[in-house]
């Protein structure tokens, strides 16, 4: 074959004949890949709330509320956990600023009393390592079945009850921070969650 | 006070180059000289704004109100080529002096993942703006010209250093480019 | 006989003597910038495996239907499909590994390497040049990428291929996964792959 010459017509014709093929098959491959695409992303917010949640049999991400606050830039999500229709608990989406590489969200679950059943970290750029170590089992464990109106959850240091991370104090404050705040969030609702199924 | 802590993150705690790997190639390859990296510099922070400012506006306006968000990629690095094109060619009739500049850098932006890169960032910033994105691209050209000057005054001064011969050339740079990047990191947890 | 052996060495000149990584140094902000892991660098190699294989198919190929003054962006344009391919997919059913490489995947388009094979090769071989060129540099690529991963997983959290060698608490150089690591252990593994590419040539 010889090669086509540097005419206009010709550069016009194949670039056109590339951009409108390349546009084409990424369309077809857009359609395939975004319904697992938006399935896997419903699919991990489920999996954190099974998680943090005492067994419900309601669909917390239909019902979620989101509420107004004034610790957050948007308002906060909460995710009310149903069961026979009694009110079980939910998870609530904490998030903060402060941790040594910016933002830690956690996603902390509450039962209707107030204690912490579980908490499970969403997203954070902590140092790998040392801030990461914030996801271990041994450090998470600390949180567990206590309630923060009568557990302090500053960090030993400041205070409280909770054992800092070797080398990464600063990341500890931060989640003991973002928890708080997911408590916050809860007693303020906690009465209107209660309310929502009657 | 927003503007503060990009200025500073970009700059320090997050820099482009040294923490995020982005513009690598440039890094070694044009820091030979501080005279050049400094021409390199300047081509980088005109292109990285004025290319972001041009990618965000298409993002917002005609990409996502479509639906084709997922062009993103194959538009923005049209966009970049077309971008630095442009301004070569409008360059060498307006300011030639500025050409003579930075002109021999301009075909080495294209390749630059570090545009690319900040145009894609700056989309994800928290509560974007028009104005903040063009702010995020000039602190992190700034970023960009800082390490890459200090690097090449650095490179420099190893010329005239006696170091063993397997180290000679790559090993060498790359191993003084990592204590850049160890200073730098004792910025981390400033903002 | 002859076109045999040319497409073994052909093969093999990716992987040590032109190895895209030690000698060439292309595509070095992927390489640095994701290999905090093993598994990291196994998967952007793969991903850029992929999108150069596919790129030098297509542009060996088309070579002769684009006029040469319009074939660079007509490459461009070829990456940057394959790349957003390749980030659809990754995202659709390898969600864990698309969040890990982050901005890294749409920065494969401006990966030199793929560029510098579709221009200095597969634009004037024939296709099955092309692909051996493809899967001998991408090889490279893969080889360096995991090597680099491997070295800063085992130093810096004391396991490989999320393997833990050490006990849970054990200090380890967590350096070696910060961004310095990144550039000290390639520095050592250049020093390491100049002294045996020497030996063997």
């Amino acid at each position: 074959m010889k090669k086509k010459k540097d005419t206009f017509i010709n550069m016009v014709v194949s670039l056109f004949a590339i951009t409108i093929i390349a546009g084409f098959s990424l369309g077809f491959v857009n359609e395939l890949t975004v319904g697992p695409i938006e399935k896997g992303k419903i699919e991990r917010k489920v999996n954190a709330l099974k998680q943090v949640l005492p067994e419900f049999d309601n669909n917390p991400v239909d019902e979620i509320q989101l509420v107004k606050s004034e610790f957050a830039k948007d308002s906060v999500e909460v995710y009310p956990a149903f069961k026979n229709n009694e009110f079980v608990g939910a998870a609530i989406i904490g998030s903060t600023e402060k941790g040594f590489s910016g933002l830690i969200k956690i996603m902390v679950g509450f039962t209707p009393d107030g204690n912490i059943k579980n908490i499970a970290v969403l997203e954070q750029k902590e140092t790998p390592g040392l801030g990461t170590k914030m996801k271990d089992e041994k450090y998470l464990a600390q949180y567990r079945e206590k309630n923060p109106s009568t557990f302090n959850l500053k960090v030993t240091k400041d205070g409280g009850e909770v054992d800092a991370l070797t080398g990464a104090t600063i990341t500890s404050r931060a989640f003991g921070e973002a928890v708080q705040m997911a408590y916050d969030e809860f007693i303020k609702n906690n009465d209107a969650l209660k309310e929502l199924k009657n | 006070m927003d503007y503060i802590i990009i200025l500073i993150a970009a700059v320090f705690v997050n820099n482009i180059v040294l923490a995020q790997f982005l513009g690598i190639c440039p890094f070694l390859g044009v820091s030979s000289k501080v005279s050049t990296s400094v021409g390199m510099s300047g081509a980088v922070l005109f292109v990285m704004t004025l290319a972001t400012m041009v990618t965000y506006l298409l993002h917002e306006f005609i990409l996502v109100p479509a639906g084709l968000d997922y062009l993103r990629t194959i538009t923005f690095i049209l966009v970049i080529a077309a971008l630095v094109q442009m301004v070569e060619i409008i360059l060498k009739k307006v300011s030639p002096p500025l050409y003579q500049a930075l002109g021999v850098f301009l075909p080495l932006i294209t390749t630059n993942c570090a545009v690319l890169g900040v145009a894609i960032l700056a989309l994800g910033l928290d509560g974007g703006s028009l104005l903040k994105a063009v702010f995020f691209a000039v602190s992190n050209s700034i970023g960009f010209a800082l390490a890459l000057i200090v690097f090449a005054s650095i490179r420099e001064h190893l010329e005239l250093a006696n170091i063993p011969k397997g180290m000679k050339g790559v090993p060498i740079n790359l191993l003084v480019a990592g204590l850049l990047s160890l200073a730098f990191l004792g910025f981390t947890g400033l903002v | 006989m002859a076109e045999k052996v040319n497409q073994t060495q052909n093969f093999l000149k990716g992987i040590v003597k032109d190895n895209p990584v030690f000698v060439m140094l292309l595509g070095m902000c992927p390489t640095l910038g994701v290999t905090s892991s093993a598994f990291n660098g196994l998967g952007m190699g793969v991903a850029t495996l992929f999108v150069l294989l596919m790129s030098n198919i297509v542009v060996s190929l088309v070579k002769t239907q684009i006029p040469s003054k319009v074939r660079i962006p007509a490459f461009i344009i070829v990456i940057a499909s394959f790349v957003t391919i390749v980030e659809m997919v990754l995202e659709a059913f390898i969600p864990f590994l698309y969040e890990q490489l982050g901005i890294f995947i749409p920065l494969i388009v401006v990966n030199c390497l793929i560029l510098g094979r579709a221009e200095a090769f597969a634009s004037k071989n024939n296709i099955l040049s092309s692909i051996v060129d493809a899967l001998g540099m991408g090889l490279g690529f893969v080889i360096a990428l995991t090597a680099l991963g491997a070295v800063r997983e085992i130093l810096g959290s004391g396991s490989i291929f999320e393997f833990k060698f050490v006990a849970e608490d054990a200090n380890t150089f967590i350096l070696f996964i910060l961004p310095p690591g990144a550039f000290i252990a390639l520095a050592y593994l250049s020093v390491l792959f100049n002294k045996i590419s020497i030996k063997t040539t």
